[in-house]
């Protein structure tokens, strides 16, 4: 008969999960980072890892791409399936569109960069990185208008969502992704309002600009699918 | 113990206010007791339609009283017509599959225990639990809902096939706005349990108490974050496929119905639509459903056993390993459902291989919990009883499924009760028996009172009696050719087989009163059973290391627990007994016969 002797873990004295500890000033991920500002100017901003934020982030994404991926498959199968599909011609203001969410993204980024520069300290103010998040809150609307502006174009030419598959694919593909957006949109204004009250943790942002960069990858793939397939 | 962390994600304080405390609750604990009274409810629908059901497959003419109360049309004389008949059946299966077999082991208690199990003091987003369970719950009203408009609820079956169900009111009553709901609902649904796969998924990984790494996890838990896992992807496939069928029906679109379809005498206006489309998007979704549905009873099982045997399994990690490879494998096996859609034969035997496949990983599991039963002294109550009719079910509904993975086998019995007897068996009524078992088990824990064990273990008898009754012979009746689906049993082959129909109605009554006993139980013992202690059972894993019994707003009080042992060390020379619990610092020194 063998004997098998379990230690107990050697946790005394070790600072708490010192695997998931990492000095702060890192660039990328700030679920690894220590949140708490050099200065204390923001009481509430809490020091402990990994915020569920950033692994939940990651686990939205991977439902958006399954969800974004049935209707890819649908999108194909549906075309090899019918002898009904034809060609549409994309709105020319979708590439306008394309450009104002990139910009959005990129303002967003500059927010996030500030953000972390005034929670270590080194920025005095916050009222610049504030400035950026109300530039891509402002372009995130501006691509939802763009892509309403898209659909009237398309029905002004008489394409509507049941007239033919194309149109159909191009409605509910668009438009499921501007629901997404508007979610974003959301996001982005939880982020500056506790960003204004003092209150906005960096996980928060750093999870809200993911998903806001996601939104600008998504929407490349699904124009370059509609450009190809549409 | 160590300091409280407070984790802003999910301190809340514990609510004062009554609808706080027992309506929008945000403590996880609270949204696991509501989605389990929310599928009790829903059991209990889905129940009484199977009565129905039987009754009229048994006694086709006769006038079931208050029938008509269901319907408007549907019911003259309060007998059933072909199209009700349909439609109950329709309803019963996606109640049960949607609002039981999935929210029950896996929601409910999978939001009560993985985070007491992992040692946090809640989920990481609370208010996107507590969503979960009212956007679930809103889908349930929407389901239900449906029997009291229009024409009633859909006909199609819990498959919904196109075309019949994309093309209105044409198909069938309930083939427009019903199907438009029963879309909506399982749309709505999706939603639901995405959010809650997102809380388990992040619990798993990033709310762990120190010490607890994830081999710690005790095999619910794994269950509960494999079947989270498949809820991401399967339930973010379905939602499209559903939105698809509702664009289809209220926006005119033709993503599922294809070009000169004539049904009921009209030409459809659709156009170049593909039927299969829709197969495929279901059953994407359809087949790891199936393990949604019964992992998360594999989990608890295997927590139950461990416990009554006073011994961990055989081996821990390849359960694990293996309800991982059933998941995995569970996305590629989807097109056995489809090998008499017409799908290229080729596509048939490519789903069928890893058909075959599957159930290496799903005899291992089976072989694990036997070898690991062999030579225990297994304590035996209501619990054990109902994990060992777990085992007994999945493996009696797993061997006919040896049979349906064969195309060439699958053609002939497809379409008959061969295959309900075989879905009831492994995922329908092993995923009660797992439901049941956890109940048993962690209703001390839960309400701080100790279930009836004469009234459990009868329940657990007249069940598993009453379950092979009904069951069993479906295999005989698909072998003699009875067609599922049918709700009367005309053709001449077919009627020497009527007498077994009525007999298995008989046993589905006899079955529903047992579950009658368990209801009476459950609440009888809810306000009236004897006290229990804070662990009951013996048993190790942190849910009976609460401070108190139900656990308290934040679950351990002011100190997280720290773990330092296997989630299973039974057997062993400790101070407490025969076992020695994840958070006892003691040296623990295990014997193993095997070695």
């Amino acid at each position: 008969m063998a004997t098998t002797t379990h230690e107990p873990p050697k946790i005394e004295g070790q600072p708490e999960r010192p695997d998931r500890q990492r000095p702060s000033g890192n660039s990328g991920n700030g679920g690894w980072r220590n949140m708490v500002p050099a200065d204390g100017k923001l009481p509430a901003v809490k020091d402990y890892s990994p915020p569920p934020s950033s692994t939940g982030i990651w686990v939205v994404i991977a439902s958006i791409t399954m969800t974004f991926a049935a209707f890819t498959s649908a999108l194909i199968v549906r075309q090899g399936s019918a002898l009904d599909w034809g060609h549409l011609t994309l709105p020319r203001i979708l590439y306008w569109n394309t450009l104002v969410l990139l910009a959005s993204s990129v303002a967003l980024e500059v927010a996030r960069r500030q953000v972390g520069a005034f929670m270590s300290g080194s920025q005095p103010r916050a009222a610049k990185p504030t400035r950026w998040l109300y530039i891509s809150l402002s372009l995130g609307l501006l691509f939802v208008a763009g892509q309403y502006v898209a659909w009237a174009q398309l029905r002004s030419q008489g394409l509507f969502l049941a007239t033919n598959p194309n149109s159909s694919f191009f409605y509910v593909l668009t438009a499921i992704h501007a629901v997404h957006v508007l979610g974003g949109l959301g996001g982005l204004i939880r982020v500056i309002r506790r960003m204004n009250l003092s209150i906005l943790r960096k996980s928060t942002l750093d999870a809200t600009a993911y998903y806001w960069h996601f939104m600008d990858a998504l929407w490349l793939y699904l124009l370059l699918l509609l450009w190809m397939k549409i | 113990m160590h300091d409280m962390a407070k984790h802003d994600a999910v301190a809340h304080h514990a609510p004062t206010s009554f609808i706080g405390k027992h309506v929008f609750s945000l403590d996880h604990k609270v949204i696991g007791k509501q989605y389990y009274g929310m599928a009790l409810l829903a059991a209990l629908v889905g129940m009484g339609l199977s009565w129905l059901m039987r009754i009229h497959l048994g006694w086709t003419n006769a006038a079931i009283p208050g029938l008509h109360l269901l319907t408007k049309n549907g019911a003259p004389g309060d007998v059933m017509t072909p199209e009700f008949y349909l439609q109950l059946m329709t309803m019963h299966a996606t109640i049960m599959v949607f609002f039981v077999l999935t929210t029950a082991p896996f929601a409910a208690f999978g939001n009560y225990f993985l985070p007491i199990q992992v040692g946090a003091e809640d989920m990481p987003f609370p208010h996107f639990n507590m969503m979960s369970f009212w956007v679930t719950f809103v889908g349930f009203l929407v389901l239900v809902s449906s029997f009291f408009v229009g024409t009633g609820p859909t006909l199609g079956g819990w498959t919904q096939y196109a075309p019949l169900s994309a093309i209105g009111e044409v198909g069938g009553p309930g083939e427009g706005t019903g199907v438009v709901l029963w879309a909506l609902s399982i749309a709505i649904f999706c939603v639901g349990q995405l959010l809650g796969s997102l809380n388990f998924i992040t619990t798993t990984l990033d709310m762990r108490t120190r010490g607890m790494s994830l081999w710690r996890l005790p095999l619910s838990a794994w269950a509960w974050f494999i079947t989270s896992c498949m809820g991401l992807t399967a339930f973010a496939v379905l939602m499209p496929a559903c939105i698809l069928l509702i664009l289809d029906h209220v926006a005119g679109t033709s993503f599922f119905v294809s070009s000169n379809i004539v049904i009921n005498d009209q030409m459809q206006p659709h156009s170049g639509g593909s039927t299969l489309l829709w197969q495929h998007l279901f059953w994407f979704f359809g087949h790891p459903e199936v393990y949604i549905a019964i992992v998360p009873g594999m989990g608890i099982v295997s927590h139950v056993l461990i416990t009554n045997m006073r011994k961990p399994m055989l081996s821990h990690r390849v359960l694990i390993y293996s309800m991982g490879a059933l998941a995995v494998l569970s996305y590629m096996v989807y097109g056995h459902h489809m090998f008499v859609s017409g799908m290229n034969p080729v596509s048939s035997l490519a789903f069928s291989f890893p058909t075959l496949v599957i159930t290496i990983p799903s005899t291992i599991v089976v072989l694990i919990w036997l070898g690991s039963l062999y030579g225990a002294k297994l304590r035996i109550n209501s619990a054990s009883l109902f994990a060992l009719g777990f085992i007994s079910m999945f493996i009696a509904g797993g061997v006919s499924g040896f049979f349906l993975a064969q195309p060439s086998i699958d053609i002939m019995l497809h379409a008959t009760y061969f295959v309900v007897g075989h879905f009831h068996l492994v995922m329908g009524v092993a995923a009660m028996f797992g439901i049941f078992a956890g109940t048993y088990f962690w209703f001390p824990k839960m309400y701080g009172r100790m279930m009836n064990e004469t009234l459990g273990k009868v329940h657990f008898w007249m069940s598993f009696v009453g379950a092979y009754a009904i069951f069993m012979p479906f295999h005989y009746l698909g072998l003699a050719g009875n067609v599922r689906r049918y709700q009367a049993f005309s053709p001449d082959y077919m009627q020497p087989l009527i007498p077994l129909h009525k007999f298995i109605t008989v046993a589905a009554l006899f079955t529903g009163v047992a579950q009658l006993i368990f209801l009476y139980n459950l609440i009888h013992s809810r306000f009236w059973g004897a006290p229990a202690s804070d662990n009951p059972w013996q048993a190790t894993s942190l849910e009976w290391s609460t401070p108190t019994t139900p656990p308290p707003h934040n679950n351990f009080g002011d100190k997280l627990p720290v773990v330092y042992h296997d989630p299973y060390q039974y057997g062993v020379e400790g101070s407490a007994g025969d076992y020695v619990m994840q958070t006892s610092p003691e040296k623990v020194t295990t014997g193993s016969d095997e070695a």
